[in-house]
């Protein structure tokens, strides 16, 4: 392509991004704007990495993360917080306070929701539980089964959220857990089908509790070569899903990846790797059906 | 060129519930690098502070004294490191096993890719022991036939890896194969059955150690190698860890 041609789209797009985003495409102006923030796998990583930690040098911490998820609240307060599990193990932290400190700052930040990574349970299901106590967000798990453990009733199948008149439904989603956590660790919970529950949580979301956003959170992994269910293969697998956010596999996608749903929409995946290294930003932007002159929906990635 | 690759795709609608008048018009995605360009937030960083203080002070506390600096790859099928760290799981391991069970470890077997950090000479803090053994994983006593230990023998023959052991004599020939294996003298018993402690990773098949796969019984301790390592280490005043002819090669 020529240099000047170059130059005129990068500067067109650069002003994009100076004037914060997509809300400087004015065809929007009526409408409803949803940020969705979203960490997976920080693995009690408190502290930013040191300076000799290869490629995660001088990357992560929690208190530029706080302050990174307040300014964007400031400027849109319509925003919604979630993690896609492994909150727990990969640092002291972990080993000394239990998971104490993870709860409290994600407390601290005001993170809506997350969902249980199978390393949640290195301490134990009885360790998790303990920790309960110290975290004011949800824990939203639609396909372990917790009636015989402690966590039983200490966790929901789904939540909905409404931010400014926008219903967002959320479920969520855990990985496997016979032969990757010590059954001794999880002691009865059960695994029920990823597949079959997303189908039924997806369509109660959409089509009976009528949300304008079904997202799945989901620790089950970004994809595999072989069979095994991941987040890749459920949006291509199922319908009324508009997003999953992912994590277990610490998958660094530059960008979120979209996806055709078994009735050809579109499903946004994301995941943002690991450690608290990125934090993944999601804006959807709403419009009364009439307003919208043509029946397409932009996407920016 | 980042920046040019952002495109915008206008791609179909879905509006699959009707009676709900609101839609998405469109959608932007990215991610946000935490780095040292963004600010911290002050409150959070008072809020972390005496978490660290306290973490920080425990782990700057000495274990014990190390004369030399140890690496898992200054031997060549034994390792003072790795012969510190087998060690270190007989002597903790045995007697819980010993009270609960009435019966005696044979032999260690772990793996060299467990030895995560090479251990400085100084003071032993209780950070280094974490970088060494970050893992939770747990000790557990295999008991394996003689068949299954001498399937053990053909996967070290093959591995020509100083996978580190204790309580147990092997001898191989210059293309590694053991061609003698022995535990307190006596050679493998291939009808007696043998308490073989190892971390539960490697018993549940990690690093391809498929002869822990179907085991007459597996034995739970309750103890994490790291923190048979720290209990070690507590009641060790210097660090005596050093290459011996446990397993050597001609």
């Amino acid at each position: 392509m020529k240099r000047r041609d170059f130059i005129q789209t990068t500067s067109a797009a650069g002003l994009f991004v100076g004037l914060g985003g997509l809300s400087s495409l004015s065809f929007q102006s009526p409408g409803k704007h949803l940020t969705i923030l979203h960490t997976n796998d920080v693995h009690s990583h408190i502290g930013p990495f040191g300076p000799n930690d290869g490629r995660n040098a001088n990357m992560g911490g929690v208190a530029r993360r706080a302050a990174l998820i307040e300014k964007i609240r400031q400027e849109n307060p319509n925003t919604l917080l979630l993690d896609a599990g492994d909150i727990f193990q990969g640092t002291p932290y972990f080993n000394f306070y239990g998971g104490e400190l993870e709860f409290k700052l994600m407390s601290k930040m005001r993170y809506d929701a997350a969902t249980i990574g199978n390393h949640d349970f290195d301490n134990g299901i009885d360790g998790l539980y303990a920790q309960l106590p110290h975290a004011s967000f949800d824990f939203i798990c639609s396909n372990y089964d917790f009636s015989n453990t402690v966590m039983d009733g200490h966790t929901k199948d789904h939540k909905i959220f409404n931010k400014d008149g926008i219903k967002i439904g959320v479920f969520g989603l855990g990985v496997e857990l016979q032969g990757l956590v010590n059954q001794k660790l999880y002691k009865e919970t059960k695994y029920l089908d990823p597949m079959e529950i997303a189908t039924d949580m997806a369509s109660k979301l959409k089509n009976e509790e009528k949300c304008d956003l079904v997202i799945a959170l989901s620790h089950m992994g970004y994809d595999y070569k072989n069979s095994t269910i991941s987040d890749v293969k459920l949006a291509q697998k199922t319908n009324n899903i508009d997003l999953i956010i992912g994590g277990h596999t610490h998958t660094f996608l530059d960008r979120p990846t979209v996806l055709k749903n078994k009735s050809g929409k579109n499903v946004i995946v994301n995941q943002v790797g690991c450690y608290g290294l990125y934090l993944g930003r999601l804006d959807y932007y709403f419009d009364e059906e009439q307003n919208l002159k043509t029946k397409g929906y932009s996407i920016q990635v | 060129m980042k920046s040019f690759i952002r495109l915008l795709l206008v791609i179909s609608l879905f509006s699959s519930c009707k009676n709900n008048p609101t839609t998405i018009s469109s959608f932007e995605g990215k991610r946000i690098p935490i780095d040292s360009q963004l600010s911290e937030d002050e409150e959070i960083n008072d809020f972390i502070a005496p978490y660290k203080q306290n973490l920080d002070k425990t782990m700057d506390s000495v274990l014990a004294y190390n004369p030399k600096l140890l690496t898992k790859s200054d031997g060549d099928l034994n390792t003072a490191i790795g012969n510190f760290m087998a060690d270190a799981v007989m002597e903790q391991a045995n007697p819980v096993f010993q009270s609960r069970t009435g019966k005696e470890i044979d032999f260690v077997l772990l793996n060299n890719g467990g030895i995560r950090a090479q251990l400085p000479s100084g003071g032993l803090t209780m950070k280094k022991i974490y970088e060494l053994m970050p893992f939770e994983n747990e000790i557990v006593i295999v008991e394996l036939t003689g068949k299954d230990v001498k399937d053990m023998l053909q996967y070290l023959s093959k591995a020509k890896t100083a996978h580190p052991v204790s309580g147990i004599e092997l001898r191989a020939d210059r293309n590694y194969k053991i061609y003698k294996a022995s535990i307190d003298g006596q050679p493998i018993d291939e009808n007696k059955h043998y308490f073989v402690a190892t971390s539960d990773y490697l018993q549940q098949g990690g690093d391809n150690m498929n002869f822990f796969a179907n085991p007459v019984e597996v034995y739970s301790v309750d103890y994490k190698i790291r923190n048979a390592l720290i209990d070690y280490l507590k009641k060790t005043d210097t660090l005596r860890a050093r290459i011996d002819n446990r397993y050597i090669r001609e």
